[in-house]
């Protein structure tokens, strides 16, 4: 196990031969770019929407101040300080710590895994946007050509380009199916990118990252001019960011705002201290922590103006073709001129006809139309973006160009998180030395990816979406919020706060004041295990279920929803608690390998030596 | 008001019927066509009271002179087109509902729907039913249109040169199927604006180029990232190697300088030691023996 790094061994000047950033904003650039990520987009407005618009951001702040950016710091600092990758940083804190980087790496490795085919997702949706009209735009003839295909009528055009033309997904998670090889292509495509970019490490990350962390930037802008002037986005926006205080006294909104302040900087996946790591050490990072977790909100939060202003455009869209629709039924079933009911004029002339004939009105199929109902109608995750934001793409003219402009935006900003994730990978098997130093880093790269593509084929599969949804809900989040605890208390106060403090001051030439102390000591560790114990209570609570799309499901298009079977179940539990088990199993690996050492000292007769390990 | 009947024919099965009130006035009863016309001891304008627009035969709208053979010939007439209208009704056998939504197709372009339209549109279905075997004299007169109302919607009807029965459904709507595009061409609609209710549209094949412009785009990205990576591992190659050829070439140059050192200037270097920072008896008598500027 490696030994501590006292002060006085490391080197000033960054003269280790360990690979550097070309400066400063590049450094910058890759914490942002990993931070920024799809939740970003497609998280935060849904939150902001279900949790009272304005009032939502009261309780992300506060998470921010007191949770966010505190534990930001403790990472980048201990990169920054000690060098290494997330595995030998925490061995050089305490080698009965080092558990804590085998877990953070493998969940960095099973995150990467399903976070790359939802980058598959985009990369196929991009590749079907270069035409006129868009492949979501119609539904497809059946095959006698009499009428359309009967599933893509029930549920809608975009609705069965997703579940049927992209992933031909199964009625449950039990029938896997086959691979699918459209997805499969996408997914060489997506991991031979990926391999493209990071296959030197941040030499080649570094470059590419000026292009993917900047160029959704450029999109989200060109989305909100052109959002907000399109009919209908002023209503969106005002409705969905106006604030309902009441709101703030459900506890599940402090939940949902900690927890996502946590998923979006990116926290305890290791790939921070990767990126810190490859500093000089003599770097503020209290200030790097700050930007980048203050830049980080600031696109949630103009990216969330962006997408209500496009929702507001959908709902208001959406509203007129029901009233159309309504208006079209009356007009053929009292055979009146054309266009002679407006829908300014169609609530006077629906009360006058049913005044009149209320038998014949009551017989047609008249929806109630109104706003609110369109503008509530909120999705997040993968819905958001491949249902709700193509078919809003669809109303726009010039629909191709969006759709080509989104899902490139989607995917560079999806593969700057993956960069993160990759480096959260490849960094720490560097340190370890897995392979001979003679064998080019290209080599090491190009197994992992290769590694990573081969396991990730699963999500190919027909089921793949319910495994992804799988992955997603017990991979990543208890066991996120698990490792973030132990990193406070384990830098806090297994390492020491003084020692930390003063390490702080080396690097930064202040001493951490009174709010970091307060946050490192208390208010972020009691945080962190409300996050946690509220996501046990909820899992214990709440019945595994998922839900189905089943075409021969009563109520179709809804969907079915459904109990995991006993052996998906126990891969949940699997998933859950196996990244935590390194936790203890390395600590008592360490133990037993200690005790080994001073019997076999004992024996030879030496004194057991005390060889500066922590 | 008191009616009574005044006359009842039978005509090939239909019934027609005249009702007289006591005021003396001839009601003829026509499915939504109700006239009246005065007692013949009158002679007045006729006041006709329908709805529908379509030809009755010319000679029925201008009154003959006022004789007892000439009602004869007027309850005649208006047997003839009773009986044609009887074939044509809402609902009736073999009879098609049309709906045409000209302003939402053309906008600012629309063109009235007036009796000529009327015409082109029978003139069309009487050329789609011509193309049917066996039915290749059937002519404009044998389509009768009714109901037409202001959305512009309205049934129509073929009947075979009798003009007593209505042909049969399934060959009106294979006939109008195949003719379909054509049809809607005359009127500038589509098959969404120019609604035949009961006949089903047959969809265009979907035009699929033969390779999915996907596969192209994915194509093209591949290569280049290929591409790219082969690039970068070269050149990765040949730093490598550079750097080995470079830190080999240090290498022997250090050594080269080892060995040369014991032989350099024909002085015994033995004596050098430079890690021990001896003075270099040789360098120094050198620098004294040159005169200083």
């Amino acid at each position: 196990m490696a030994q501590a790094l006292r002060p006085d061994l490391l080197v000033d000047d960054g003269e280790d031969g360990r690979p550097r950033w070309d400066n400063k904003f590049q450094y910058l650039l890759s914490c942002v770019g990993f931070a920024v990520g799809l939740g970003n987009i497609w998280r935060f407005p849904y939150l902001c929407q279900t949790y009272g618009g304005g009032a939502f951001l009261i309780p992300y702040l506060i998470a921010l101040v007191f949770e966010g950016i505190p534990l930001f710091h403790i990472e980048l600092a201990i990169g920054q300080r000690l060098r290494r990758g997330s595995i030998g940083v925490w061995t050089a804190i305490s080698p009965y710590l080092g558990g804590v980087g085998l877990g953070c790496f493998t969940v960095s490795f099973l995150v990467s895994l399903y976070y790359n085919t939802v980058l598959v997702w985009v990369l196929w949706y991009f590749l079907n946007s270069f035409q006129q009209p868009l492949p979501w735009a119609a539904c497809p003839p059946n095959l006698n050509r009499t009428g359309l295909v009967e599933e893509c009528q029930g549920s809608g055009t975009v609705s069965y380009f997703w579940y049927r033309q992209t992933l031909n997904i199964t009625a449950d998670i039990d029938h896997s199916g086959a691979v699918q090889w459209r997805l499969l292509l996408c997914q060489a495509a997506s991991w031979a990118v990926v391999y493209l970019c990071v296959s030197r490490g941040i030499e080649t990350t570094g470059k590419a990252i000026y292009f993917t962390a900047l160029f959704p930037y450029l999109v989200l802008t060109i989305f909100l001019v052109r959002g907000l002037t399109l009919p209908g986005a002023t209503e969106g926006l005002i409705y969905l960011f106006t604030p309902n205080v009441q709101i703030l006294l459900n506890p599940r909104v402090w939940l949902d705002a900690a927890t996502q302040i946590f998923f979006s900087l990116s926290l305890a996946f290791g790939g921070h201290i990767a990126f810190a790591s490859y500093n000089p050490p003599r770097n503020n990072c209290r200030r790097d922590a700050v930007i980048i977790a203050l830049v980080n909100s600031m696109t949630s939060l103009y990216a969330s103006i962006t997408i209500f202003a496009i929702m507001g455009f959908k709902a208001t869209s959406d509203h007129g073709q029901c009233l159309d629709r309504n208006i079209l039924s009356l007009i053929n079933e009292f055979s009146l001129p054309e266009q002679s009911i407006s829908r300014d004029s169609y609530p006077a002339a629906l009360l006058h006809l049913n005044a009149t004939q209320p038998g014949r009105v009551a017989q047609l199929p008249l929806r109630a139309c109104r706003l609110e109902d369109f503008l509530d109608q909120g999705a997040s995750g993968p819905g958001l973006a491949f249902i709700v934001f193509t078919e809003a793409v669809l109303h726009m003219p010039g629909a191709p160009v969006w759709a080509v402009l989104f899902f490139g935006m989607l995917f560079t900003l999806g593969l700057s998180s993956m960069f993160g994730n990759m480096e959260g990978i490849i960094t720490p098997l560097l340190d370890m030395g897995v392979l001979p130093r003679w064998v080019p880093k290209e080599v090491l790269t190009g197994l992992t990816c290769l590694v990573c593509f081969l396991s990730a084929t699963c999500f190919t599969l027909q089921s793949g979406s319910y495994w992804l949804e799988v992955f997603d809900n017990f991979a990543a989040s208890l066991n996120l919020v698990t490792f973030a605890f132990l990193e406070v208390v384990g830098v806090i106060y297994v390492y020491g706060m003084k020692r930390f403090c003063a390490d702080v001051e080396w690097m930064t030439g202040q001493w951490p004041n009174i709010y970091w102390r307060m946050s490192w000591r208390a208010v972020s560790p009691l945080l962190l295990l409300g996050i946690l114990l509220s996501y046990i209570a909820l899992l214990v609570h709440r019945s595994p279920s998922y839900k189905a799309w089943n075409p021969q499901y009563e109520l179709f298009p809804l969907q079915e929803e459904k109990l995991y079977p006993g052996w998906v179940q126990a891969t949940c539990m699997l998933l859950s608690f196996l990244p935590l088990l390194w936790v203890p199993a390395s600590a008592l690996a360490q133990l037993l390998a200690r005790r080994r050492q001073e019997d076999t000292q004992l024996d030879t007769g030496l004194k057991p030596q005390d060889s500066g390990g922590c | 008001m008191v009616l009574f009947l005044s006359a009842v024919s039978f005509v090939a099965g239909h019934t027609f019927v005249v009702l007289v009130d006591e005021e003396d006035r001839r009601y003829f009863k026509q499915q939504e066509i109700i006239l009246w016309r005065k007692a013949p001891g009158k002679l007045r304008k006729q006041r006709t009271n329908f709805h529908l627009t379509s030809d009755l035969n010319p000679q029925t709208h201008s009154l003959p002179c006022d004789f007892h053979s000439e009602r004869m010939l007027w309850l005649f007439f208006f047997l003839v087109t009773a009986v044609r209208a009887e074939l044509c009704q809402p609902d009736a056998e073999n009879a098609f509902k049309v709906r045409l939504s000209i302003r939402t197709a053309l906008g600012d372009k629309a063109y009235v729907w007036d009796t000529n339209e009327e015409y082109l549109f029978r003139a069309m279905v009487a050329f789609s039913m011509r193309k049917v075997p066996n039915r290749e004299t059937t002519e404009i007169s044998h389509v009768l249109l009714c109901n037409v109302t202001q959305r512009v919607s309205f049934w129509f009807v073929v009947t075979d040169p009798s003009k007593n029965h209505t042909l049969p459904a399934d060959e009106v709507q294979s006939a109008i199927r195949m003719n379909r595009n054509r049809i809607n061409n005359v009127f500038f609609l589509n098959d969404q604006t120019l609604e035949f209710l009961k006949i089903p549209s047959t969809l265009a094949p979907p035009t699929d180029p033969s390779v999915p412009i996907w596969i192209i785009i994915f194509g093209v990205i591949f290569c280049v990232v290929i591409v790219a990576t082969t690039l970068l591992i070269l050149s990765g190659i040949r730093q490598r190697r550079r750097q080995n050829k470079e830190s080999s070439e240090v290498d022997d140059a250090e050594d080269k300088l080892e060995n040369m050192g014991t032989i350099a200037n024909s002085i015994p270097c033995d004596s050098l030691n430079m890690k021990g920072g001896h003075v270099n008896d040789g360098f120094m008598t050198e620098d004294e023996r040159l005169t200083p500027l």
